[in-house]
């Protein structure tokens, strides 16, 4: 298949994505260190922890709520084996200690890949709610790896620079993170594997038909979601410089599935729009005396307000911005209403075919 | 998956057997030999210290009636709407701060002693258990006629519907009510506690009670399912919902009896929950935990998994505080794990789930 030529409604779905990049790439130039590290940094390995959420819900159809507990297992792994207060006070290089932690997080999202992958669609959600809140409290009673102080004072590598006085290491560092978890995922989706995941989403039945195994492939996609889920472990860990069950208690996990939503559980993009928003608005209910400032109210409202409106988060509205004014600017015929979840809704916009 | 053995026609276990693959008969055999191994655990443990199993034993069996009740609201409504009501959890605990504070308003404030030294009267302890009851259930019925009704069908849309409710829920009941762990008083009419029978050991009275609410609500649950016009709609509406409306039977007012049924249920275990233990800003995630696990292990939607479920995590959760080996007592939480590890590996729907 051709590539479709640059169409309006491309340039309308690209141009401010580029123009948002181009933003955070000269972030340190145009925000004050309060907002990179409090805003912008945040956003990005919260962005990244709701990215490991869709990327199993866009192309796997796994909606997952463990991938919070995954994260936690992750920091909680490379905070005790690095100098720390609290927990195991090992002293493993910073590095060495942080591969460690991303192994850890995957081989136990393998584990509980294969607990929960022969099961489905809300069945799925509920398991892996139920694994998410045993790991909480796994981390909140073993007093020799957190107990309820958690780990503090994690020792970071010499190049992560301390998050509140020098912020721009660790910005770039979650920025090319964001980046590298974005470009990984969208090449996935392209290889045979990705293709073989996205059966089994649109048709497990069918898949199994076809040879395939399909609760080792949910599994192996629920690993993938777990070495996701680490790099925001990871960067959470060194942007607080600790880590606590109170990281990745039911609260936590929630926020992450209402970055998520806000954001489109069906478009990849929407996992950083929807922590901006999210991280956004945490600051600024906490400077508004709006509702006794209860932050959980506000987010439960608008969380709410997006399900029941707008299911496909803040990109499904934008998705239909551009494809009004795309057919707008262009005259052309109304594309036909395009069938499928809404990741698959794009394309059919692209070329549309006058019938 | 069970389809394996369900191909085999003849009732002979041979061919049954015969007929599982080898890699779930190991599954199986491993699971059998786990389960031994537990058995023979407390058995020793049991025998080297009769009294401690005894109450510990109470306790377990006590607890697993809480979360009978808790879990029997969450598997009723998700059985018949196939809605997973993740704000149960803020429920009961709503429930529990509403009840603690209409019975300080009744006893104008002199209740707080925790067990023992009771100053509630009967129906300082019965208004509140009731008007909460009724209250939870009333904003049941409100959050499924405004939120849930139009996207039935919807279970992930409903499911996100329902924890958006339970973060609002949990947080305005913490904005209004504090959030300090107390507990609730008693009635004064109870005994605070009770001698067991052929040996000299007590033990406190309300945790009887509540085995026995629970029971009690298990057995009319169950009657009233198997027995009445109600529940031959509610089995009928969880095989096929589509069937039962086009005969006619408004299946909305059964939907909303149910969710109302449901809620008030949470609100009761709110209620025990609160006397027995306490009332706590963490009881939305632990009793929602609790819910999800009762129900996965049990089979959702069925009320005899219910039972079954709640009464393996009550004496698991019991047990493992008390019977791991020292020193590891503070993994007890692997333990619950475990539990679900192990069903989980072997009927992936619970031990009485069907598909849908």
């Amino acid at each position: 298949m051709s590539r479709p030529a640059l169409t309006v409604e491309r340039a309308l779905w690209w141009g401010p994505g580029l123009a948002l990049l181009l933003i955070l790439v000269f972030a340190p130039l145009l925000f004050t260190d309060f907002y990179l590290s409090q805003v912008l940094t945040k956003a990005l390995w919260l962005g990244i922890a709701a990215a490991s959420l869709i990327f199993l819900a866009a192309y796997v159809g796994m909606v997952s709520l463990g991938q919070v507990a995954l994260y936690g297992v992750a920091g909680f792994t490379m905070a005790n084996l690095v100098a720390a207060e609290g927990g195991a006070e090992t002293a493993w290089n910073p590095w060495a200690a942080t591969l460690m932690g991303i192994l850890a997080a995957v081989a136990v999202g393998l584990f509980f890949g294969a607990i929960a992958s022969r099961s489905y669609g809300i069945y799925f959600l509920m398991i892996t709610l139920a694994i998410a809140v045993l790991t909480y409290y796994f981390f909140a009673q073993v007093t020799e790896l957190s107990g309820f102080g958690g780990v503090n004072s994690v020792a970071r590598p010499g190049i992560v620079s301390n998050p509140v006085s020098d912020p721009q290491n660790l910005f770039y560092i979650a920025l090319l993170a964001s980046a590298a978890v974005y470009v990984f995922v969208r090449y996935l989706a392209r290889t045979p594997f990705g293709l073989a995941l996205q059966g089994v989403r649109d048709d497990p039945s069918r898949m199994r038909a076809l040879g395939y195994n399909v609760p080792l492939l949910r599994m192996f996609a629920f690993g993938l979601g777990a070495l996701i889920a680490s790099f925001a472990g990871i960067l959470s860990v060194w942007w607080n410089t600790r880590i606590s069950p109170g990281s990745i208690d039911l609260a936590r996990t929630i926020d992450v599935l209402v970055i998520a939503v806000i954001g489109g559980l069906y478009r990849l993009e929407g996992a950083w729009v929807g922590a901006v928003v999210f991280v956004a608005l945490e600051n600024w209910t906490r400077g508004v005396d709006l509702v006794g400032q209860r932050f959980n109210t506000v987010i439960g409202v608008i969380f709410l307000a997006i399900v029941l409106l707008s299911p496909g988060g803040l990109m499904g509205i934008w998705q239909s911005i551009t494809d009004f004014f795309g057919r707008q600017l262009s005259r052309k015929p109304p594309a036909r209403p395009s069938p499928g979840p809404a990741d698959e809704a794009r394309p059919a916009s692209d070329s549309p075919q006058p019938s | 998956m069970s389809g394996q053995a369900a191909t085999a026609a003849e009732p002979a276990w041979r061919s049954r057997v015969a007929s599982i693959p080898a890699g779930a008969l190991v599954l199986r055999a491993a699971v059998a030999f786990v389960l031994l191994f537990v058995a023979a655990w407390v058995a020793y443990k049991a025998y080297g210290d009769p009294r401690t199993f005894v109450i510990v034993g109470l306790n377990g069996l006590t607890l697993a009636g809480l979360y009978f009740v808790v879990a029997s609201g969450f598997t009723l409504i998700f059985g018949l709407m196939r809605v997973v009501n993740m704000a149960h959890g803020s429920l009961y605990m709503l429930a529990g701060f509403f009840a603690l504070e209409l019975q300080t308003t009744l006893t104008g404030g002199e209740t707080t002693s925790a067990f023992g030294s009771s100053e509630a009267g009967l129906g300082d302890w019965i208004i509140p258990l009731v008007v909460a009851s009724l209250a939870i259930g009333l904003i049941g019925l409100v959050m499924q006629q405004l939120f849930l009704r139009w996207n039935q069908g919807q279970e992930l849309r409903q499911a996100l519907i329902t924890i958006a409710i339970g973060i609002i829920i949990a947080d305005q009941t913490l904005a209004h009510f504090g959030g300090i762990a107390e507990s609730l008083a008693p009635p004064d009419v109870f005994p605070e506690s009770v001698d067991l029978p052929f040996s000299d050991l007590v033990y406190p009275f309300f945790r009887i009670f509540v085995l026995l609410v629970a029971i009690a609500i298990g057995l009319s649950l169950w009657a009233m399912i198997q027995r009445t016009r109600f529940g031959m709609i509610v089995r009928a509406g969880v095989d096929d919902r589509q069937m039962v409306s086009a005969l006619g039977i408004n299946i909305q007012l059964v939907f909303a009896s149910a969710f109302f049924l449901g809620a008030v249920l949470a609100g009761v275990g709110g209620v025990l929950g609160g006397t027995m233990i306490s009332v706590d800003k963490a009881n939305d995630t632990q009793y929602l935990l609790i819910s999800l696990i009762v129900v996965i292990i049990g089979g959702m939607g069925s009320l005899a998994g219910a039972a079954i479920g709640a009464l393996a995590l009550g004496l698991v959760d019991s047990f493992g505080d008390v019977y791991l080996p020292q020193g590891y007592t503070n993994y007890s939480i692997l333990l619950i794990f475990g539990l679900l590890v192990l069903v989980l590996a072997i009927r992936p729907l619970g031990l009485f789930g069907r598909p849908a």
